[in-house]
């Protein structure tokens, strides 16, 4: 008989997570921390690429500056790790400069809505075909705990240690105001629901903006009496309301509520492709690919 | 074959830009810098190329580093306020060795300033605008040929080194018109891919000449590129001294070890000359008018035009001080470029600054009277 501890060493690392193909080996451990929600949503986001039929050796990952950030140098793929707020401005010159390009955001919630929240509402606005996905935990994670334009009103934080008295942010009712064509929000309890929205969001052929509402136990759970990712997740699914169950209900009823689903999936015409076919009408051809080669 | 044509410098450098193979601009509308946006908004779409008007100055550069990245020569263009916004992504720019072009038109400064009138008051921000040790190229016009020369020059010598590089122009040599003859054969540096396959290349090398090849997204290379410190696998490396000390010095040195190549100056009547002036930009017009009114009226006077601001034309600020006792530098702002030719001078000669700020150009009467109270 082989102890349990040797038959461990015969599960290969494809076993324990079938994603690790698409991971840089060599970049392994990553930072995160133990019970991060980051891990979650790299696997959901990997399955709905997969969902997806799409390959990840054909995307660029942009990412700005925060934990969330870090998640495109784990993956094998083109990769561009940008300064804090801007990845979106990055990936939309990525985007125009080869539309052949699938190009997908990794953000967090101040990355995205402070000091990156003008492109995040323009690129909405442009309807420019990129897929953001916001790693949502309601803080600030990578400089140790922060109060963030997402974190609930009462809730603690090294920098609101009276509880925050801030108004926070909507992200979906915010990017679609701005004109995103496809947005949907869940949480880190929610994997496989999530994986399908990522899929959906990167079969869109414009600005799609997924939210994940994610746990941080080392700084958010911590400061909020929920010390475990097990608690913060449990939170997560007691409450969540389905979109569909959300649309009868009162404002006052969805108080402190995590509204999920899909809220809007209503395509019209991609930014780049208004370019192409200004080139095309101007000079006849595509905008030119990998030009600097050869002009 | 040449062709000859009367236009703005603005538009003069926009026609550079396209003629040097730039085929994607992002940019916001700042004066006086306008008309080369709009100059591109109407010509990129016709030579398949892309014009995006970006929401502000932060995400023009940002776009033109992601263009960069996906394969095409890139530019924005700007004044001093926008320009200002713009030095964290040139920091980026930097170490991530994008190659691109911005061009700014200065204007009085400081914040807001004078809109339409002339200024040099970026000189040092050009120089040092973002935080951290880097060696930037900047390269200043003084006419509407120079301003169309010179962005094609840009360009070459961005690509050639994986630099950011910055054209400071200014208000008059950006709003004046100016006759300028276009050759027909133009010569631009193409961007040269890596030889190894993705199994073997290291995209951020420590090569001995400091630049490497360059490869794009889409390429099949899976790279990863990062504003923090990486080792020459491009992976964050930001506890390493060796890493850090390796990337940066490799940065700087492929600038300052090829600083032959890249400087340019031109200069007259210097080697019989009393007393020698300084200046770039537009107020190098001024010691030009200044030297030609001088010798006419038998005053020993010679003229330095700066075409390369950094890296600083040492060698040649060094030579021409050996002979004479004085060194006027014209300027346009309280003293900026005085304290380079300063350090350089040392004792050799003696260095004086004739500064003009509010949005005039310095008139030769003026310096020719600075002069007089020397000799």
């Amino acid at each position: 008989m082989m102890s349990e501890e040797k038959k461990q060493n015969f599960i290969t690392d494809e076993e324990k997570n079938p994603y690790i193909k698409y991971f840089r080996r060599d970049r392994l451990p990553t930072i995160f921390c133990s019970g991060c929600g980051i891990g979650i949503t790299i696997n959901s986001f990997l399955k709905g690429l997969e969902s997806a039929e799409m390959n990840l050796n054909n995307i660029s990952l942009v990412s700005g500056i925060g934990c969330s950030s870090r998640v495109p140098g784990y993956l094998k793929c083109d990769s561009l790790h940008t300064t804090h707020g801007r990845a979106i401005s990055f990936a939309t010159g990525l985007k125009v400069g080869n539309p052949d390009l699938n190009v997908v955001v990794f953000t967090g919630d101040g990355d995205a809505s402070a000091i990156g929240g003008n492109h995040l509402i323009h690129a909405a606005r442009r309807n420019i075909n990129l897929t953001i996905i916001c790693i949502n935990n309601n803080i600030y994670g990578m400089t140790g705990g922060q109060v963030s334009p997402t974190s609930p009103e009462g809730s603690l934080a090294t920098t609101a240690p009276y509880g925050s008295i801030d108004t926070p942010f909507n992200l979906i009712k915010l990017v679609i105001a701005a004109g995103a064509t496809f947005a949907g929000r869940w949480t880190t309890a929610h994997p496989l629901q999530l994986s399908k929205t990522i899929k959906n969001g990167l079969l869109n052929d414009g600005f799609s903006f997924i939210e994940v509402v994610s746990q941080c136990p080392t700084y958010y759970g911590r400061k909020n009496k929920l010390k475990t990712p097990s608690s913060m997740i449990k939170m997560f699914k007691e409450n969540s309301i389905n979109k569909r169950r959300a649309d009868n209900m009162s404002e006052e009823e969805l108080l402190g509520k995590i509204i999920v689903g899909e809220f809007v999936n209503n395509p019209r015409k991609e930014f780049s492709e208004k370019i192409e076919n200004l080139s095309i009408t101007e000079s006849g051809k595509n905008t030119i690919r990998k030009s600097a080669y050869k002009i | 074959m040449t062709t000859e044509l009367f236009i703005q410098g603005n538009e003069a450098c926009a026609m550079g830009a396209i003629k040097a193979g730039c085929r994607f601009f992002g940019g916001y509308p700042i004066t006086p810098s306008t008309e080369i946006a709009e100059y591109l908004s109407i010509n990129l779409p016709k030579v398949s190329g892309s014009f995006v008007q970006m929401e502000d100055e932060i995400s023009a550069i940002g776009s033109v580093i992601g263009a960069s990245w996906a394969g095409i020569k890139s530019m924005t263009a700007t004044s001093g306020p926008g320009f200002s916004l713009m030095q964290e992504n040139i920091g980026f720019a930097m170490i991530s060795e994008t190659p691109l072009v911005i061009v700014d038109v200065q204007r009085g400064s400081p914040s807001t300033g004078q809109p339409t009138m002339v200024g040099q008051g970026d000189m040092m921000q050009a120089r040092w605008g973002s935080h951290g040790d880097y060696e930037p190229i900047a390269i200043s016009p003084s006419s509407v040929q120079e301003f169309f020369d010179f962005t094609l020059e840009g360009f070459n010598l961005a690509e050639k080194y994986r630099v950011p590089v910055i054209i400071l122009a200014d208000e008059i040599i950006g709003h004046m018109r100016e006759k300028i003859s276009l050759q027909d054969k133009i010569e631009t540096f193409k961007r040269v891919m890596p030889k190894e396959g993705p199994e073997t290349f290291l995209p951020f090398k420590n090569i001995e000449n400091g630049t490497n090849p360059m490869l794009s997204f889409g390429d099949g290379y899976n790279i990863h590129v990062t504003g923090l410190t990486h080792n020459e696998l491009g992976y964050p490396s930001t506890m390493s001294p060796e890493d850090h000390s390796n990337l940066v010095k490799r940065l700087v040195n492929k600038i300052l070890k090829n600083r032959n190549d890249i400087v340019s100056c031109d200069f007259k009547y210097c080697d019989d000359a009393d007393i020698i002036l300084i200046s770039y930009g537009a107020s190098a017009r001024s010691i030009m008018g200044t030297v030609k009114i001088g010798r006419n009226t038998g005053i020993k006077i010679g003229y330095f035009k700066m075409n390369t601001i950094w890296p600083f034309p040492e060698d040649e600020i060094a030579k021409i001080s050996e002979n004479v006792d004085d060194l006027i530098v014209v300027e346009m702002n309280l003293g900026q470029m005085v304290h380079e030719v300063e350090r350089i001078v040392k004792d050799n000669a003696k260095v004086h600054l004739f500064s003009e700020i509010g949005g005039t150009l310095p008139k030769p009467e003026d310096i020719l009277n600075k002069v007089r109270e020397l000799l």
